[in-house]
């Protein structure tokens, strides 16, 4: 079993998806001879031809909306928005088309794509090019939204995300693509879509994360752990459905909860988790759900990302806070 | 034909003169009756369509009134598998396709039910949100051409239409991987209140190809001739693997935009009054009448038939019952997430 970044377990995901189902097909730009500017197609319209790994002219609108229509087709559409700052134009096609077309259609039609997007800081990218967006995607009917935080989770949600018979926008943390190395099989296997993951046990609080904000905070918990503060770090992976029944049983367990992301604070994802637990785990909180996010202003340019992005310190002043409490 | 002026290449003019040499197809009784037929019953349907909205029996709805024979031409042209992509005014080439009257009326009365016709399957339902639906079609063409059916996506759209990128940028897409979809613009001179000439400088819509290097030409829309012959071209392009067409048809809304809309805001009747005299069902029956017997006994059984037909479809529409309001969730996905199965079981049955 190799050592694999996470940008190549995409890449022996998707060469693995294009073996096995002939109705696959890759196409954005720049995925084909360049094979990606993150090298995650690198090599694959080589090997299996350029009627399959294809380069789009340059226009998110034709690779949101092609996807759609080659899906309705019985094609397995799998393409590529080159960076999460380029997609606000493919959001017409996902919120008006992708997520409603099985439905508008009582399931006569269906749209099986999944539109890959890098997103998120860390990389001092420019300007553009390091939002997370992923609420306003998590906010459409119909669609699914995964986050991968590993190698290995990378490998096994894009399968599943490509096998699945609804349009999933599957967000890969560009900051994660080259930061570690795990043991990756290609096995073939996908992992279940739909569920959270526990990736820490711990018994005196929950703190929630996705994408490259998992690692922070497994930083942050080593931490808290030589303080003898216990944390339970749950991996959402999966932003829309959310596993909601995961976050609850682990609150209802520890009674406290921290929410992670990067993403600005107003409207995030981490106020629908603090909601629902307020709704049905009111009386297991022994402090008030906190939420340690990005900033409510435009992501800054490369010089102040570092003072933008939720980082160790951050997680552990909430859990200082939270253990304080009660 | 890329960057041609217009040239509306009618065969028969608004007084159903034959101006040239007819295609085969236009030469057969049968076939133009069919045609003819087709267009009124879809002109009875609209009114029926319009009367049920005003009595408060659907909602709203956008009259195809004068256009008949563009999305008649159009669909009467394509094969069985061809994919058919309308946008929200095309209901002729819908029922000429085969979906009932009974599913459009239950569309337009607020049901989705209407989007699941019985047949043809693999058509899109009506695209609302404008020119968002012609991205689709090259994705259908792609499709088409990796299966290697032969078929090829004909997406159809008004004039307001080609001011918005998506059409671009889908007929670039379409060029320059040669893919088979054909775009029709039904140019019916108005967007909502926005009269053509203030949708753009261009001279022609047709010419707006040449920037994607597809031919691009401009029909006569009130002559159902000249729309399905143009079609029959574009579609034969496709299928010998020569890629997309552009066709521009010139017609005139003599409705209003739709039954919220009061077109006499904007525009004067008697603008209207002279686009009635070049409406596309009269010129055809005409030539009927002229060259093929068609009788005033064939026009009133035929217009007795429409109206039986399109009352009993009413009539079946306004039977239905709603469906539960659990079927809000019961295809948004495959198999529903927790979350969803939830709701759906707390809505229960009624």
């Amino acid at each position: 079993m190799a050592d694999l970044t996470m940008v190549e377990a995409i890449r022996m995901a998707l060469s693995r998806a294009l073996e096995d189902d002939p109705d696959v097909i890759i196409f954005g730009e720049d995925v084909g001879i360049d094979g990606g500017v993150f090298r995650a197609t690198d090599g694959l319209m080589q090997r299996f031809g350029a009627a399959r790994v294809r380069d789009t002219p340059l226009s998110e609108t034709v690779i949101a909306g092609m996807a759609v229509g080659a899906a309705t087709q019985g094609l397995r559409p799998v393409a590529e928005i080159q960076f999460m700052g380029f997609l606000y134009s493919a959001i017409d096609q996902l919120a008006n088309h992708a997520g409603r077309l099985r439905n508008r259609t009582r399931g006569r039609l269906s749209c099986p794509m999944v539109l890959r997007a890098p997103f998120g800081g860390g990389v001092k990218a420019p300007e553009h090019h390091s939002e997370s967006m992923e609420a306003m995607l998590a906010h459409i009917p119909g669609l699914r939204v995964i986050v991968p935080s590993t190698p290995a989770r990378a490998y096994g949600l894009l399968l599943a995300a490509i096998r699945d018979p609804d349009p999933v926008v599957f967000l890969e943390p560009k900051r994660l693509y080259r930061a570690l190395k795990e043991p990756v099989a290609n096995d073939g296997i996908a992992l279940t879509l739909d569920c959270a993951l526990v990736v820490r046990d711990g018994s005196d609080l929950t703190i929630i994360a996705w994408g490259a904000m998992v690692a922070e905070v497994g930083r942050a918990a080593d931490a808290l752990a030589e303080r003898g503060i216990s944390s339970e770090v749950i991996d959402l992976s999966s932003l829309k459905p959310i596993d909601r029944s995961a976050v609850r049983a682990s609150v209802q367990k520890t009674g406290r909860c921290i929410i992670v992301h990067e993403a600005p604070l107003t409207a995030g994802l981490g106020a629908e988790i603090a909601a629902d637990l307020a709704e049905h785990c009111l009386t297991s909180l022994l402090a008030p759900v906190v939420r340690v996010t990005g900033y409510d202003t435009v992501m800054p340019y490369a010089q102040l990302e570092d003072r933008y992005m939720p980082d160790a310190a951050r997680i552990q002043a909430a859990a200082q806070h939270v253990m304080e409490f009660a | 034909m890329t960057g041609n002026l217009p040239d509306c290449s009618a065969f028969l003019d608004a007084k159903g003169q034959v101006l040239r040499e007819l295609p085969d197809f236009a030469r057969d009784a049968e076939t133009l009756i069919t045609l003819y037929s087709m267009m009124v019953k879809t002109r009875v349907f609209d009114a029926k369509a319009i009367a049920l909205q005003r009595t408060g029996r659907l909602g709203t709805y956008g009259s195809s009134l004068g256009q008949e024979a563009i999305s008649v031409g159009v669909a009467s042209a394509m094969s069985e598998a061809d994919v058919f992509l309308p946008s929200f005014r095309e209901h002729g080439g819908q029922l000429w396709r085969g979906v009932s009257m009974e599913e459009l009326l239950l569309y337009w009365g607020g049901d989705e039910r209407g989007n699941d016709f019985a047949g043809p399957r693999q058509d899109f339902p009506v695209c609302i949100p404008v020119a968002s639906h012609f991205p689709h079609a090259a994705g259908v063409g792609l499709g088409l051409a990796h299966k290697g059916t032969g078929g090829v996506a004909v997406a159809i759209a008004g004039d307001g239409a080609t001011s918005k990128g998506d059409f671009y940028e889908a007929m670039n897409v379409v060029g320059v991987w040669e893919l088979p979809a054909v775009f029709v613009i039904n140019n019916n001179q108005w967007a909502i209140s926005m009269p053509r000439a203030e949708q753009t400088r261009a001279e022609t819509l047709a010419q707006k190809a040449v920037a994607a290097g597809l031919p691009g030409e401009v029909v006569d829309g009130n002559d159902v001739i000249a729309v399905r012959e143009a079609t029959n071209r574009a579609l034969d392009r496709a299928r010998a693997g020569q890629g997309g067409t552009l066709i521009e048809c010139l017609s005139y809304r003599l409705s209003d935009h739709t039954t919220a809309d009061d077109a006499s805001r904007y525009r004067e009747d008697a603008e209207v009054s002279r686009h009635w005299k070049t409406e596309p069902l009269v010129r055809l029956r005409t030539h009927l009448v002229a060259e093929h017997g068609w009788s005033k006994d064939d026009e009133e059984a035929l217009l007795r038939d429409s109206r039986t037909e399109t009352e009993a479809a009413a009539e079946r529409y306004l039977a239905m019952s709603p469906q539960p309001a659990r079927a809000m969730f019961d295809h948004l996905y495959a198999t529903a997430p927790p979350d969803i199965a939830a709701l759906a079981k707390e809505m229960g049955d009624g």
